[in-house]
């Protein structure tokens, strides 16, 4: 049985997402494409926010990934921190701007479905002003990586702003909560009996979760790749110099 | 460790060490805002809590770089770092040095600021109290800021970007216990997080703190 562990290794690493990234990538288009297409033109119009409510089938899987890119973060941080494997810090770097970009997709579809809905396209609601925050430690991470030159000491760096910060975020968002009471709906998806949608949503919207989920992992990979070569080049800029 | 704090307050005190620019900043900042806003009382008595808050994180914001730069310049952070005492223990130090040149004063000064902003007389006691709690958070957070930065040429730009997130909490809570002083409702809750802050923070931080020196000086 393979390890895991194998994967840490760059060679293997790049052998293994060759074949493996055109699949996922492909996988991501299709599976998005249908989500989105379905949630689109064959789900029915809510009674009450119309047709306005289809914006759930970007907004709700962007807002996902955007917290669990950074929990991966947290992972990949973690894993560099203690077993020092490159390809992983390579991967929580790839991860910090795809997950600051879902962020903006949530915070702009939903101001966008906000001005019809709550009549207001910002509301300083615990939710809203959790994501601006997350937006905010996103930034921060990824200024600390771009300002550091030495590969590995911006590695240490971030991840262990990685791990202060999530601290940090989770307590903001408590203390979000606990500074003003929001406009904002509860869980749209929820495993506690009695959830609120309705399956004819929630098949599309599970759809676009697991296609938002493969395009965060094919943007994850292709960045890890990218990082890894670019490492390659300079090792073999510096060995020209040497020789 | 007293040797080394007495020196560190030495240096802030004298000979240009920055001491008192924190305070002239939060002077400022209580003197730009009703300029900015208007001068009603009730405008002002309203925000008043929020703005002597952010007016601390500021100020205090200021005077991080200095923490660390001078002595990573000119190497007797290498001579602390391998010091007997250990690392941590320089660090919370350096923090602690931190709070008593920026933090306390900021303390000491804020009922004359409030009274500038028209902040309710019931709030005062709660102002001093919540920035006597709040602001060693404010400091030892900041000091993982300053270390994180050490290394970095244009570092106090990106300090800002990275440390104003992590202030969030303490803010929240900080003014939070002001507003509610001043509306005369109770304030054990915040007040009792803004602590539960400021103890983690304490106790978990300067860790931190020393690791990623430990990295930039590497």
């Amino acid at each position: 049985m393979a390890s895991f562990w194998e994967y840490a290794n760059p060679l293997k690493f790049m052998r293994t997402t060759d074949w493996l990234l055109p699949i996922v990538a492909t996988a991501a288009v299709l599976v998005t494409a249908t989500g989105l297409i379905w949630g689109f033109f064959f789900t029915p119009d809510d009674f009450r926010q119309g047709s306005t409510v289809k914006i759930v089938f970007i907004h709700v899987p962007a807002a996902m990934m955007a917290i669990n890119a950074w929990v991966m973060m947290l992972v990949a941080s973690l894993v560099w921190l203690i077993r020092r494997h490159h390809v992983s810090a390579l991967a929580a770097k790839a991860a910090a701007p795809v997950g600051l970009v879902m962020t903006l997709i949530g915070l702009v579809t939903g101001a966008v479905w906000g001005q019809p809905m709550w009549g207001t396209w910002w509301a300083w609601d615990p939710r809203l002003t959790s994501f601006l925050i997350l937006m905010l430690f996103y930034l921060g991470y990824i200024a600390l990586w771009s300002a550091i030159d030495d590969p590995d000491t911006g590695a240490d760096l971030t991840a262990v702003l990685c791990l202060v910060g999530s601290v940090f975020a989770v307590l903001s968002r408590y203390a979000a909560i606990f500074w003003n009471q929001g406009l904002h709906q509860g869980a749209s998806l929820s495993v506690a009996p009695g959830t609120r949608m309705d399956w004819a949503y929630k098949a599309p919207l599970y759809t676009c979760m697991v296609g938002f989920g493969l395009i965060f992992l094919t943007l994850v990979l292709a960045g890890t790749r990218t990082e890894i070569r670019a490492r390659r080049m300079k090792a073999l800029v510096a060995r020209e110099r040497m020789a | 460790m007293t040797a080394l704090l007495m020196r560190d307050l030495r240096l802030a005190f004298r000979a240009g060490g920055g001491f008192g620019l924190g305070l002239a900043f939060f002077l400022i900042l209580a003197v730009l805002v009703p300029l900015g806003v208007g001068p009603e009382p009730q405008t002002l008595a309203v925000i008043a809590p929020g703005i002597l808050w952010v007016g601390a994180l500021l100020a205090c914001l200021l005077s991080l770089d200095r923490i660390f730069a001078l002595d990573f310049e000119d190497g007797s952070l290498d001579l602390l770092a391998t010091a007997p005492v250990p690392l941590e223990a320089a660090v919370s130090i350096k923090a602690l040095a931190h709070w008593l040149t920026t933090g306390l004063p900021l303390v000491l000064i804020s009922p004359v600021l409030g009274l500038l902003l028209f902040l309710p007389a019931e709030a005062y006691v709660w102002l001093i109290v919540s920035l006597g709690v709040g602001t060693p958070a404010l400091s030892v957070i900041g000091t993982f800021g300053a270390a994180l930065t050490v290394g970095l040429k244009r570092g106090g730009l990106l300090l800002s970007l990275l440390v104003l997130p992590l202030y969030i909490p303490t803010l929240v809570f900080g003014a939070e216990v002001v507003s509610r002083g001043a509306m005369g409702l109770a304030v054990n809750t915040p007040l009792a997080l803004l602590a539960g802050i400021t103890a983690g923070a304490v106790a978990i931080l300067p860790f931190a703190s020393a690791h990623v020196l430990r990295i930039n000086l590497r």
